[in-house]
């Protein structure tokens, strides 16, 4: 007889991604989308439903929303028709909210994940296109609940998988790896600290070997990857400990709370929903044509995963540094302007993960923002090659370079910053630091050979950091092995 | 067979609220309805393609240009309660 604990359990989780488009104007009407602004200065008689209107649907939306159902290898629906979502509730001034239910946009796709051995496939079962609700901000000084509609009528996409997921670490790659895609379509933002991408978790746990399925919960309310894992590590702990006390799960919506750290029931008022979905009388039907979505796949970017393969065949990256400069787009393009200027990718490489990423970091600014071509930048690599100037002088050029927009050559002329290699030169300052150490040449001569760094030190004081340490010390020693 | 505690429920996710008559009437008027929806069902519309629309006009759009939007007074015109420039409601969540 196998005891309870021996049971092997297996994690089953589908994720639901809401991505908000970054158009300029909201899906049905020609209000503003943009983030941050006072409450309800966004807002016309269409979204706010006012009776008599009419909502017009926004023709970019359209095509963002085809942009990811290609990214996504999903087919594209040739007819597109919206359904009203029926409920209740102050976020929502129309009492629906126009969504698409039986004909979603996109269905059937899928994207590829990384494994710690290969890679897998997590199926999309859907993608459809609706309109965002309000916000609602819940004042509990005032005992009320207070309500912006700036947000309401902002493009949204769902993005339902399979429930191909089988731990919260692959439903956190998954995250990622889709945020990456989404990014390089630049359709949206991806901010989930602004909103502009959210996402809510189904989970259930079944015994190994079981084929169908158990009772799910839904878990919302996380507002990063990270919560998302562990709200998900939380929530399977709970299913199994369920089980394993002989008891069931209930099917029901879960909050993730971010300060006690565990998920709880959302009161059950808030579920009773009924959703009486319909078709849309106010939007007539949209045909996409077969041309149509063609002429858009040419618009469609090197995705991360190709890009990533090319970075490391072409100019021979390993697999980390070519991973890194993947994760931003600009980045990665950067990369590449410069390598057609400067044929050493690898050095570029690491300047851009290294100096140029900690301004970024820094400044906490983007490669397109910072004042640097990859003109200057490769200007400024080729000088520390050619032992114009040191690495470490090489880095606070670049810090100047972008503070001012000016070139390295400028900078190094005006501060005087090139390396002394002029041997004479040199060759007088070893004089004058010999002459002004004997002590420290006497215990060179008797063998401490660790006492020359202190030499070279002096000297790279004396010269202002602008002598080649290494040169230095060869000519220190040549000096003394004369003597 | 529409009974009484549907059409309450349906009232409720509409916040209707009936009279116990209008209940009444509203029941059997509703069984009217899905009786004649059920006469629909019979026909043969094997030769008819399916719409979601009664209109015979597809593709109205509007280009992504923005247009002025209403200033925050305005929007608040109607609103029974307001509080630093939002709709001020009953409390949704304590």
């Amino acid at each position: 007889m196998t005891t309870q604990t021996e049971k092997k359990f297996e994690t089953v989780i589908g994720l639901e991604v809401h991505l908000q488009f970054k158009t300029r104007t909201k899906i049905f009407c020609g209000c503003a989308n943009e983030f941050g602004n006072q409450p309800n200065t966004q807002t016309c008689p269409i979204c706010l439903g006012l009776p008599g209107t009419l909502p017009v649907f926004n023709r970019t939306a359209l095509e963002y929303a085809i942009k990811v159902a290609l990214a996504l290898n999903a087919k594209v629906s040739s007819t597109i028709k919206f359904d009203r979502k029926n409920y209740y509730y102050p976020d929502l001034p129309k009492g629906y909210q126009i969504s698409q239910f039986d004909k979603p946009i996109a269905r059937d796709g899928f994207i590829m994940i990384p494994t710690a051995s290969s890679e897998k496939r997590i199926g999309i079962h859907r993608a459809h296109l609706e309109e965002d609700a309000g916000k609602i901000i819940h004042d509990s000084d005032i005992k009320a609940s207070l309500v912006d509609y700036n947000r309401t009528g902002t493009p949204l996409m769902e993005i339902v998988t399979e429930p191909d997921l089988r731990s919260p670490q692959e439903a956190y790659d998954y995250l990622t790896t889709l945020k990456l895609i989404l990014k390089y379509l630049d359709v949206s933002d991806c901010d989930m600290e602004k909103g502009s991408l959210r996402c809510d978790a189904n989970i259930s746990v079944r015994e190994v070997g079981e084929t169908i399925l158990r009772t799910k919960t839904e878990l919302k309310n996380m507002n990063s990857f990270k919560a998302v894992k562990i709200a998900l590590e939380f929530e399977e702990a709970r299913h199994r400990a369920v089980y394993l006390a002989g008891e069931t799960i209930t099917q029901e919506t879960r909050l993730w709370n971010e300060i006690k750290q565990m998920t709880v029931t959302m009161r059950s008022k808030e579920q009773a929903h009924d959703y009486r979905y319909f078709p849309e009388p106010d939007l007539v039907p949209f045909i996409v044509s077969t041309e149509q979505i063609d002429e858009i796949r040419q618009t469609l970017p090197e995705f991360p995963e190709a890009k990533l393969n090319r970075l490391k065949n072409q100019y021979g990256l390993n697999d980390y540094d070519a991973n890194v400069l993947v994760q931003e787009k600009a980045i990665a393009n950067f990369f590449e302007d410069c390598c057609k200027i400067y044929q050493e990718p690898k050095k570029i490489c690491n300047w851009l993960t290294g100096a140029i990423a900690a301004e970024i970091n820094s400044r906490n600014n983007d490669i397109v923002q910072l004042k640097i071509s990859p003109q200057n930048l490769t200007a400024l690599i080729a000088k520390v090659e050619n032992g114009v100037v040191s690495n470490l002088v090489a880095k606070d050029i670049l810090t100047m370079m972008i503070d001012s927009g000016q070139s390295a050559d400028i900078i190094i002329a005006e501060k005087g910053l090139a390396q002394v290699s002029d041997d004479s030169a040199l060759e007088k300052v070893i004089d004058e630091i010999l002459a002004a150490n004997p002590g420290v040449v006497a215990q060179i001569k008797e063998g401490k050979d660790s006492a020359k760094g202190f030499l070279v030190g002096q000297a790279m004081k004396k010269t202002q950091g602008k002598a080649n340490p290494k040169k230095l010390g060869e000519m220190i020693t040549r000096r003394l092995l004369n003597a | 067979m529409i009974t009484k505690k549907d059409v309450e429920y349906i009232a409720g996710l509409a916040r209707i609220h009936l009279q116990d008559q209008e209940i009444e009437k509203l029941t059997g008027n509703l069984e009217d309805i899905l009786g004649y929806i059920e006469k629909l069902e019979k026909l043969d519309v094997s030769q008819v393609e399916p719409t979601s629309h009664a209109l015979p006009v597809q593709n109205v759009f509007r280009d992504d240009v923005v247009r002025p939007s209403l200033s925050q007074s305005d929007a608040l015109k109607n609103a029974p309660q307001q509080h630093n420039g939002a709709f001020k409601v009953p409390q949704v969540i304590e």
